[in-house]
């Protein structure tokens, strides 16, 4: 019993420990937000001080965070649904009709990934320019979609995988189509794992920041784009740039809390067994 | 996932279409997008590549041959930032993969607050890596203002100069500390999964705590460590914005990663034509990477 | 593959059912692309004002930090793109995209505007063939910052006109790291506007340059070695830690709390360094000239920050309206008025500098007036060089070399590479990009200004 005991109190010790540690980056960040920008710099940091919201009144002064915060909303959920509109087809060929071919296709979108954008930017935005869909939502979207695919391609085909067979056999005994079959008998089956793909891709749509910052300039800007007006202007900057990336973090940290469990079912694919 | 299996299964209603029908109309539209997405890019990146294109310079122009790929090639920061790049994936990988193994069997027992205990340990998973990069730099281990300066000097220490003494350290600190989150998410998950009773009977049977983990736990998390390792390696090899805000790629050239060195000769001198080439050497590299990584880890992923 | 197209753009334009919102108004929109310095916040904040003057005129501002914002205006001017129609731009940048045919050029400016009101190496900066082509919004040479009472405290004397030698002895005596107090701060932070806008004069003051008239670099000369030894010295033993990361910003906020002795930087910090509510040494901060070496006469430093129009802008008239409205007269007064008069954006005009408010406001204004009037950025080097500029080396192609080569003098300060390595390979780094770019080039690119 006592050692079990003590073993408990180490253990809750050494969770807290290691949970407040991997956090702290973020809690220092809030807490410094609510400080006087002479106060962000003191030293040694002061861990007691009278809280203000002077930088948040300032940050919203100067760059309208709501504008900024419907974009990335729109963009990464458009991107999302768009690169599910195209995924789902492709995994459920890949994983029901596989052909010697399946493998290397998906290897090959995998590897697209691997291209660092750096290396496209300049004909991408010449493409771009020449469709007239610089700094548009539309634009982005269709990037992010494209920029996802590989991977939420490769998550619905092993998610699609887990599904037994015999589900679709018998459903194909009475003869439903390819469209009913995926509409009847898969979509419902694998919802969790669509659902949780679709949240991978809308985090990752949330963070990107190189295309964001490239291919737009106010009308379509996200949030990465509002942080980039803040990291490193003229003058004390700490609380500034604190309060602007709490508010840039805050909705999808929230959104990725309330939806972690959602969102590791799909992560997992059959890795849990 | 059990319950999701035992929804029962609405009856689709009966249909005409052909019993063994074409996949194309399925897989077109992805393998399409996605192919004029690479390959547009791709044909215009290699067209560049062989041509002086310079966007500062229109008056330099004309047909460049061979010239920018040997450019890149004896350029000394070219090997140096490949090195760079397997060096930062590597390690990487390793701490993210060992760290959330165990951090996954810690969640995994019972303790009190445990779930917003975990909630706060997978919190960097979802922070945008710019905001990131500029938290570390500026809050963290600013060696003057810095929370890691205050707590050196606290213990009677210098304080430490990351980004100058251990500028390849630090960019491994950082991007570690935002995808060990994920890899604990997807390792918590697998190890809540394992069998708990052959867990017991192995301890019935003496088993010692590592005996366990390394018999039971660890074969048990194979495949969930393959999945960590195929998507972090993806985004890792990519990594731009932690190197940008910190470090921009210095100093010297410690910490200038392939991406990075691209982004320097394209966007810094603007010269097209020796960033294409760079970016299809970065494909190539990709494509190598990709089927390594089929060899490896792929197989466990049944691909 | 056409189909899929179509679909994704119909189907993309389904979903970004706002798209649209903004677009197509009867007015004008311009897009105003702007760093986010102080001085340009202000702007933003500001023009509100502007626009119940002008009911017809609306702005989208893109504020970005200035790395990102070069390479994003950069890629859409040289691409023809057509983004913006208001850019802030340096003056390393106006002469070579003029050159370009990329920037509007200013003619015909209303007489309100008072066009000789303006500040002489600011215009001629900014001037090709004879025309505008930007107008500043805010100019500066640099200047050697230091702390009186650290000074008072040390028995030393700042003189008017300091040499690097003395400021090495001043940096030693003054640095104490137990209460975090570094004799000395200077830019270290890698780019050809931070850590090379310092190593560049400091390398002219100590007699050497970047390229020989035939445009061959002259990194791996003995008088780089001495230069860049003197900065790494006393970087080392009187410099804060960190110093690779700190640029002009980083700098200011370390002076700024009070934990450096000496700093030689831009002339703009002044207004920020003189004002209690943004420093804590407003009272205790004293000034000098930059420093000079044993090569005296050489280019000075001269940096300004402008609006420009690109030729690719479809609303050209509109655009020059807000321009002139921003680098104006009574922009300025509008700035004393809303934050009071140390807080106008300054190096621009001579009629700042003769308002006697300005004056009382800001102790240094006589002295910065001076150090910008003199400032002679295309004076000569030791040898006679083919290119202009002070702290920076009027070529496109500098953007790069000087980015590569200040990272491998970053690398000298961490200790990573020696001193003569780091030049060799700097030296080897320019040869190769100088030469992929084709120089020496026909006489027509030396003789065109």
């Amino acid at each position: 019993m006592k050692d079990s005991a003590a073993k408990r109190i180490f253990i809750t010790i050494l969770g807290w420990l290691v949970a407040l540690l991997l956090a702290f980056p973020i809690i220092w960040m809030v807490m410094t937000s609510f400080k006087t920008e002479t106060d962000a710099i003191s030293t040694p940091p002061l861990f007691v001080w009278h809280p203000t919201v002077a930088s948040y009144a300032e940050v919203q002064e100067r760059a309208n965070y709501f504008s900024f915060a419907l974009n990335s909303i729109l963009i990464s959920v458009g991107g999302s649904l768009l690169a599910l509109a195209f995924s789902v087809p492709a995994a459920y060929a890949m994983a029901f009709h596989p052909t010697p071919r399946t493998r290397s296709t998906l290897l090959w979108m995998l590897s697209t990934k691997m291209l660092p954008p750096v290396g496209v930017l300049v004909p991408i935005y010449l493409l771009f320019s020449s469709l007239n869909i610089l700094d548009t939502r539309g634009g982005l979207i269709i990037v992010y979609a494209l920029m996802n695919l590989p991977i939420v391609v490769w998550m619905l085909f092993t998610f699609f995988k887990e599904v037994p067979r015999e589900i679709l056999e018998a459903g194909r005994m009475d003869g439903a189509g390819v469209w009913n079959e995926m509409r009847y008998l898969l979509m419902p089956l694998t919802l969790p794992g669509i659902a949780s793909t679709g949240l991978l891709s809308l985090i990752l749509c949330w963070n990107e920041a190189f295309w964001s910052l490239n291919l737009t300039s106010s009308a379509a800007a996200p949030l990465t784009t509002f942080i980039a007006s803040f990291s490193s202007p003229e003058g004390l900057f700490f609380a500034k740039l604190s309060a602007a990336s709490t508010i840039a973090v805050a909705p999808i940290l929230i959104f990725g809390w309330l939806s972690q469990r959602q969102l590791v079912r799909g992560m997992t694919f059959g890795a849990v067994k | 996932m059990s319950s999701a299996s035992a929804t029962s299964v609405a009856v689709p209603p009966r249909s005409d279409t052909s019993r063994t029908p074409s996949m194309m109309p399925l897989l077109a539209p992805a393998v399409g997008v996605l192919l004029i997405w690479s390959i547009v890019p791709l044909v215009m990146t290699v067209w560049f590549s062989f041509k002086n294109y310079n966007l500062m310079d229109p008056t330099v122009s004309g047909w460049a041959g061979i010239d920018n790929y040997s450019y890149l090639i004896t350029d000394p920061d070219f090997w140096v930032s490949l090195l760079n790049t397997l060096v930062l994936v590597g390690s990487v990988l390793v701490i993210t993969v060992v760290g959330g193994t165990l951090l996954a069997v810690l969640f995994d027992q019972n303790f009190p607050g445990q779930g917003v205990a975990r909630l706060l340990a997978i919190a960097p998973f979802f922070v945008m890596p710019t905001v990131a990069a500029l938290i570390w730099k500026n809050l963290m281990m600013h060696p003057i203002y810095g929370v890691l300066g205050s707590v050196a000097r606290g213990l009677g220490m210098t304080p430490i100069d990351w980004f100058a003494d251990y500028p390849m350290v630090s960019v491994i600190i950082i991007v570690s500390w935002e995808w060990l989150p994920f890899a604990l998410l997807i390792l918590l998950t697998a190890v809540q999964s394992l069998d708990r009773e052959q867990l017991e009977a192995a301890r019935m049977d003496g088993a010692g705590a590592f005996a366990q983990f390394f018999y039971i736990t660890l074969p048990h998390l194979r495949r969930a460590i393959s999945v960590v390792v195929m998507i972090e390696t993806i985004f890792l090899l990519t990594i731009f914005a932690e190197i940008f805000v910190t470090t921009a790629g210095g100093p010297g050239n410690a910490t200038t990663n392939l991406a990075f060195l691209i982004y320097a000769r394209a966007l810094l001198q603007f010269d097209v034509g020796g960033a294409s080439a760079g970016g299809i050497v970065a494909i190539l590299l990709a494509n190598i990477v990709a089927f390594f990584l089929v060899r490896s880890v792929a197989r466990n992923l049944e691909v | 593959m056409g189909p899929s197209v179509n679909r994704a753009l119909y189907v993309s334009a389904g979903l970004s059912f706002l798209l649209a919102a903004g677009a197509a108004r009867a007015d004008t929109t311009l897009t105003v692309a702007t760093v986010n310095n102080g001085d340009m916040v202000v702007m933003q904040k500001l023009s509100s004002q502007f626009e119940s003057q002008h009911p017809d005129i609306h702005l989208r501002w893109v504020v970005l930090e200035e790395n990102v914002l070069r390479q994003r205006v950069t890629t859409d001017i040289a691409t023809h793109a057509g983004q913006f129609d208001v850019l802030t731009i340096g003056n390393y940048e106006v002469p070579i995209w003029a050159r370009q045919g990329w920037l509007e050029p200013f003619e015909n400016l209303p007489a309100a505007y008072d066009v000789d009101d303006l500040l002489g190496p600011v215009r001629e900066g900014i001037t090709y063939k004879g025309k505008l082509y930007g107008l500043p919004f805010y100019g500066e040479s640099a200047m050697t910052y230091y702390r009186t009472d650290l000074f008072e405290k040390a028995g030393l004397k700042m003189p008017d006109a300091p040499t690097f030698a003395q400021v090495r002895e001043f940096a030693d005596k003054i640095t104490n790291k137990d209460t975090q107090t570094y004799g000395i701060c200077l830019r270290g932070k890698p780019g050809w506007g931070e850590n090379m806008a310092f190593i560049t004069p400091l390398v002219d003051a100590f007699g050497g340059q970047w390229f020989d008239a035939s445009w061959k670099p002259t990194i791996d000369t003995p008088q780089w070695k001495s230069a860049v030894s003197w900065y790494v010295d006393i970087m080392k033993k009187d410099g804060p830690p960190g110093a690779t990361s700190n640029g002009f910003n980083e700098n200011l906020a370390l002076f700024a709390s009070g934990h450096c002795g000496m700093w030689m930087d831009a002339t703009v910090a002044a207004g920020l360094l003189f004002d209690p509510k943004q420093s804590q040494v407003s009272k205790t901060t004293g000034f000098a000239s930059f420093p000079t070496g044993e090569f005296k006469g050489g280019p000075t430093w001269l940096w300004s920050w402008n609006l420009g129009i690109p030729s690719s802008s479809k609303n050209v008239d509109a655009a020059k309206t807000f321009i002139t409205w921003a680098t104006s007269k009574d922009y300025i007064k509008l700035v004393a008025k809303e934050n009071g008069w140390v807080a106008v954006p300054p190096g621009t005009r001579k009629s700042t500098y003769d308002n006697p408010d300005y004056q009382k406001a800001a102790p240094f204004s006589s002295f910065v007036l001076k150090a910008i009037e003199s400032a002679n950025p295309n004076g000569q080097t030791a040898h006679p060089r083919p290119y202009q500029g002070a702290q920076f080396v009027g070529i496109p192609e500098f953007q790069g070399i000087g980015t590569q080569v200040g990272q491998t003098i970053a690398g000298t300060l961490t200790g990573n590479t020696t001193i003569e390595q780091a030049l060799k390979s700097a030296q080897s780094a320019t040869e190769r990009t100088m030469r992929q770019a084709g120089y020496p080039k026909a006489a027509e690119k030396e003789a065109s200004k």
